[in-house]
């Protein structure tokens, strides 16, 4: 993947797989690292599953039996001196309580650190392909003792639209491009 | 400055169209997104159908949505365009500017680009 923004719309699809319809994005920025969390409320891993998926051999796709999404997000962390973290709790153990967080943790410095990217474009292509799902997204940035977030809740949003316009549609894209860039170009 | 008051406006103006949506579009333009394709370059590819489809009042008759993987990642980003009950051409490697050209001779032209299809590349 050229950019983490890639790896982050990668991995938010297997929350949508997870049947979550809560998906919550967070980008956490020092002068030196990036700390990445991707949060659900979906039906979670079994243990053995969440032992078993950094091995690419291991996938819930059915076309192939090679399943690349979480050991590409791990090479992109540990290409960089850090790591990925991945805790899941199963609906059948505890269906309020359950979903998958993944963390990834990356130095900023290293020389094979990946940029983030197009994350605004990953946001929109998310609410585009599954309009029915809530998501949070928030990118703090902590620099030289200064704190600035960018954020967006479509659940704020979807108070406004009602239940007749879609995040997916076009004006309402437009409408999320730009409030993130606008918050974006401010910084 | 954006504000959450011009989604108000956003519901406003659809609320007040004349709505012939649902079941109403003809044609699905459907995209692979998964790690093959975005590894691709699927993303921008994506974004420029719903830029297009917009861009050219085609929403009525056009949808755009995302699958999963369609089995053949060599050739991603991989774009089918579904007309009717059972017609369907593959795209295969698409970029952005393919996309729009797509937009234009096939989605709003009639007429399918055969040199993009499957059939070509696989010659």
């Amino acid at each position: 993947m050229k950019e983490l923004s890639l790896n982050i719309l990668d991995i938010a699809q297997n929350s949508i797989t997870a049947e979550a319809d809560l998906v919550e994005i967070s980008l956490n920025e020092t002068d030196t690292t990036l700390t990445l969390t991707v949060k659900d409320n979906g039906y979670g891993m079994s243990p053995e599953f969440l032992a078993s998926v950094h091995d690419p051999f291991s996938t819930t796709r059915t076309t192939r039996k090679v399943g690349l999404g979480i050991p590409l997000l791990k090479l992109a962390a540990e290409q960089t001196d850090g790591y990925i973290d991945l805790r899941s709790t199963q609906r059948s153990a505890d269906p309020e309580n359950c979903g998958t967080v993944i963390t990834a943790f990356f130095n900023k410095d290293h020389l094979d650190f990946t940029p983030i990217g197009d994350i605004v474009s990953t946001i929109t292509t998310l609410l585009q392909g599954f309009p029915d799902i809530d998501y949070v997204f928030s990118h703090r940035i902590e620099t030289g003792g200064a704190e600035k977030l960018i954020a967006i809740d479509t659940r704020d949003m979807r108070v406004i639209l009602g239940d007749e316009v879609p995040l997916s549609d076009p004006m309402v894209l437009v409408w999320v491009k730009e409030t993130l860039e606008e918050q974006y170009s401010a910084l | 400055m954006k504000s959450l008051e011009e989604l108000a406006k956003i519901r406003e103006r659809m609320q007040s169209k004349v709505i012939l949506r649902e079941g109403q579009a003809t044609t699905r333009v459907v995209v692979g997104m998964a790690t093959c394709g975005i590894a691709a370059g699927a993303r921008p590819v994506l974004n420029t159908f719903v830029e297009e489809v917009a861009k050219n009042d085609l929403g009525d008759k056009v949808t755009v949505s995302q699958t999963g993987c369609i089995g053949m990642c060599r050739f991603e980003p991989i774009v089918e365009v579904f007309e009717g009950d059972n017609e369907r051409v593959t795209y295969v490697k698409v970029t952005p500017e393919m996309a729009k050209e797509i937009v234009e001779k096939h989605l709003k032209g009639g007429k399918p680009i055969a040199e993009y299809t499957i059939g070509a590349a696989e010659k």
